[in-house]
């Protein structure tokens, strides 16, 4: 293969492609033996864990100061249209991203794929590895051809692992939604860069970059990439392909799915928003932060009223991405008006939520599957206590829980605060309208951000904390060690850019710097931040962390060495009721019940409630999203309708058939004439 | 205006045999009828395409010549006759539309096809010039064959005439098409009546009969 480079060496970038190769020889190697669990996941998937780890160290290296932008045109593709890639700070981050996260999630499956039905092990193992590397080339690339090839590569890699148990109906059905929403999302993807490539017909990101649209254009523009790649990122009305398709898939793809597929749509809307198009309007940074917001809120109050974990783990990635949403139509709002410093906090505050919660919910993603394979259970009425029979999952699924609730000293405390300091920003944006509603977005991201403390409590103490509900999850076993490794490695993520928050600022710098023009203050230290100034407000990660293990450490020693040191076990009081069953616990729906009754109208309930004669009471609630009666049937049945006029036209006689061919022909004929 | 050549005159005379034999092909309902005619039109073509390639001295047309000779006056009659008497489908009765309509339809279609190609022949410089509109209605009415008919091997039948048409089209506009592009689509009209006589037995197979309207069945509803 002849490789030429248009803009000297680029050595980063070959490297990235050879990993990337790597990759996909991997996932071939797969199908030699297809159906050995032992070589594909104790061979295969470490291997590529070990490939991730050398993708994200690239990426690290695409960040550091001063490093340039490294370009490579490949003469793959149809003939005079290579493929150009390209890899500068903002490829470099989400690549990063990808490594870090997939080092992880790829660690886990090595222990947690096993023999069963559905899809072959070796078949999975080349969708899996598929999957990585159209991933990595979608954040490589650099004309919207690659893209596009990398884009449905992605999706359709996905949707096949979506499916990986294809027997089930409601899996089928998932998979099907979820591919037919990546692709109408697809088609605004495409028609936008249509709209970029202003008449120049030239589809290089470069070509665009050197187009200027007129403000319609623009809007038109910016309008179908926040549609196209909303509907990947699950932005509302386009979510409802995430809450049934994150089930469906095995717990090491649900966390590839949110952790990282997700972000590339992030990746895709930044890069057209601030990179392609570059003069933008305010009102686009007022539709991002409003559909932000809104998705957030939604995401935030379905998650709490879910009772499959994995469910509501879907509902709280759709929370997430709202909030990286508002953050980035946050950015475009200051980057409009021309505070660029604070542009740059916004866009730090999105980059960091991103990488974060690739963190902390791939964590919670392959937790879930740890308990699931544990335990064989998913609704979380029939889990509870499992912290005393898998200790490791529990603690590491605590320090996820505390990141994702953001709570210091964790990582994802450090994004939520920076994008509540940019919030706390507006009032230097000159448009009075602006300044007064952008408040109002601050208030509903706090209500935001509380909920999903909420709904973490739930999560956590349903699964992990009181009496085992099922006599069955006595026999739950502990995870394997890989599967701890992977956790460990994420758990560790959560941790220490939690405790040095500064290396997070300076991973978002360049980026900043060539998006937006500015960069936020960076401190002295790397465990503290002062991204505005020092006397406007700060913080210290690693401060909160010594003084929390501070705390805690002193408390244990207190009660026991200082206090008595004679530790009882014994059954607590029971208030002299004597007929305690594991069964009086909290659940997950009596939990989210205050939720379920404040934003009632939100929801669709169907309620089976018992009568106090039953023998055999049964308590059954469906909870069901309005938006997909009020959209999606309705449209569903135009389709329909559509395909059923259209339909008449197939009438099955080859008379027929033939006579639409002549009657064309004599029309084009009759037209040439 | 002079007295047009002999050349051009026997021309015209072999483009005048070509389209009553396409109005016969039309009206005739026997299908070994239809193959036989189907030969003498693929004769003519050949006698036509010989007397283009004497008069205009030029060789590639030689070679057209002998492929039509051998192609369209043997081997596809002789395998779709053999094809008809293993099939036993000698008896194609009805058609869609009964035959003096068909005839009408046919006699607008010469000309519509006359009034399209008197704008191009007026630029063409060849001496086959006068042709192409016969040729265009030659092609039109094979595909009208198509359509009215039911039987599977009419069908082909049709198919195959339309492309004597297409054929006799090139000739008498630009004095032929490239070899290569002539050899290719003979061989495709070779490849496509043996894979078409395969289907021919998978739909009696299905249907015990290669009566088209079965095929309605196989809409999806």
């Amino acid at each position: 293969m002849i490789i030429g480079w248009n803009s000297g060496p680029a050595p980063s970038l070959v490297l990235l492609l050879g990993l990337i190769a790597g990759w996909l020889g991997l996932g071939l190697a797969g199908l030699l033996r297809p159906h050995s669990v032992g070589f594909v996941a104790r061979v295969i998937f470490p291997v590529g864990a070990l490939v991730g780890l050398a993708v994200g160290l690239v990426g690290l290296g695409a960040l550091r100061p001063g490093s340039l932008p490294q370009t490579l045109v490949l003469p793959l593709g149809l003939p005079d249209l290579p493929f150009h890639l390209r890899l500068d700070a903002l490829a470099g981050f989400f690549v990063l991203l990808l490594g870090a996260a997939g080092m992880g999630i790829s660690i886990f499956a090595a222990g947690y794929f096993r023999a069963g039905q559905g899809t072959a092990p070796g078949l999975l193992c080349l969708q899996y590895h598929v999957f990585l590397a159209s991933m990595a080339l979608v954040l490589l690339a650099d004309d919207a051809y690659l893209f596009m090839v990398a884009w449905e590569t992605m999706a359709l890699s996905s949707y096949f692992l979506v499916t990986t148990q294809h027997r089930i109906p409601e899996i089928r059905r998932a998979g099907f939604l979820y591919l037919l929403i990546a692709h109408v999302g697809a088609i605004g993807i495409l028609l936008s860069f249509g709209v970029l490539q202003g008449g120049s017909w030239r589809f290089t990101f470069d070509a665009m970059r050197g187009q200027t649209l007129g403000p319609a254009w623009a809007s038109v523009a910016f309008l179908l990439a926040l549609g196209g790649f909303g509907a990947k990122a699950g932005l509302v009305p386009m979510h409802v392909w995430l809450p049934e398709a994150h089930p469906a898939a095995p717990s090491p793809v649900s966390a590839l799915m949110s952790g990282v597929m997700l972000k590339t749509a992030v990746y895709g809307f930044l890069r057209v928003s601030f990179d392609l198009l570059h003069a933008p309007q305010w009102w686009w940074g007022g539709v991002a932060l409003a559909v932000g917001l809104g998705t957030g809120l939604f995401g935030a109050v379905f998650a709490a009223v879910q009772t499959d974990m994995k469910r509501l783990l879907a509902y709280s990635s759709i929370e997430n991405v709202g909030l990286i949403f508002t953050a980035v139509g946050l950015g475009l709002l200051f980057q409009s008006f021309g505070l660029h410093l604070f542009a740059a906090l916004a866009l730090s505050a999105a980059l960091i939520h991103a990488l974060n919660h690739a963190l902390f919910k791939s964590l919670l993603f392959l937790a879930t599957g740890s308990v699931l394979h544990a335990t064989g259970e998913r609704n979380l009425g029939k889990l509870g206590g499992l912290i005393r029979r898998m200790p490791w999952v529990a603690t590491v699924a605590l320090v996820g829980t505390l990141a994702i609730a953001g709570l210091p000293p964790l990582n994802g405390f450090v994004s939520e605060w920076l994008l509540l300091q940019a919030f706390l920003s507006t009032p230097e944006i000159p448009q009075p309208f602006v300044n007064m509603l952008v408040p109002l977005g601050a208030a509903a991201l706090a209500l935001t951000v509380a909920l999903a403390g909420y709904v973490m409590v739930k999560f956590y103490g349903v699964i992990f904390l009181g009496q085992p509900r099922e006599p069955a999850l006595a026999e739950a076993h502990p995870a394997g060690w890989l599967e701890r490794i992977g956790l460990t490695w994420l758990a560790l993520g959560c941790v220490v850019l939690g405790a040095f928050p500064r290396l997070l600022l300076d991973a978002a710098a360049p980026i900043t710097a060539s998006l937006v023009g500015a960069t936020v203050r960076r401190g002295r230290f790397a465990w503290a931040i002062a991204p505005i100034a020092p006397e406007r407000a700060s913080y210290s990660g690693l401060l909160f962390l010594a003084g929390i293990l501070g705390v805690v450490g002193f408390t244990f020693l207190a009660v026991r060495r200082i206090y008595h040191g004679r530790v009882r076990r014994t059954a607590p009081w029971d208030c002299g009721y004597p007929w305690q069953t594991p069964r009086m616990q909290d659940t997950a729906e009596g939990f989210g019940q205050p939720i379920r009754h404040i934003f009632g109208s939100a929801f669709r309930l169907e309620r089976e409630l018992p009568s106090p004669w039953d023998t055999a009471p049964r308590y059954r609630i469906h909870i069901e999203d309005r938006l997909w009666r009020l959209l999606y049937v309705p449209l569903g049945r135009a389709v329909q309708r559509l395909a059923d006029a259209v339909a008449v036209v197939q009438g099955g006689r080859l008379a027929v058939y033939l006579l639409y061919a002549f009657l064309t022909l004599i029309g084009l004929l009759v037209f040439v004439l | 205006m002079p007295a047009p050549t002999l050349t051009a005159q026997l021309l015209n005379g072999f483009a005048a045999g070509l389209l009553l034999i396409s109005f016969s092909m039309l009206s005739q309902r026997r299908t070994r009828a239809l193959i036989t005619l189907f030969a003498w039109q693929g004769a003519i073509l050949f006698a036509s395409t010989s007397l283009v390639a004497y008069s205009a001295g030029l060789r590639h047309l030689w070679y057209s010549a002998a492929l039509t000779l051998v192609l369209k006056v043997f081997l596809l009659p002789f395998i779709l006759l053999r094809l008809v008497r293993r099939l036993e489908a000698q008896w194609d009765t009805e058609t869609l539309l009964n035959i003096p309509t068909t005839m009408l339809l046919g006699v607008g279609l010469v000309i519509f096809a006359f009034g399209l190609a008197q704008p191009i022949s007026a630029l063409a410089t060849t001496i086959t010039r006068n042709t192409l509109g016969i040729a265009l209605a030659i092609i039109l009415l094979a595909f009208l064959m198509m359509i009215t008919r039911r039987k599977a091997v009419t069908q082909v039948v049709g198919f195959l005439a339309m492309e004597n048409g297409l054929f006799f089209a090139a000739t008498s506009a630009t004095y032929g098409m490239p070899m290569v592009v002539e050899l290719g689509i003979a061989l495709d009209v070779l490849v496509g009546v043996l894979i078409l006589g395969i289907f021919f037995f998978q739909i009696r197979e299905q249907f015990e009969s290669l009566d088209l309207h079965h095929l309605e069945t196989l809409k999806e509803d």
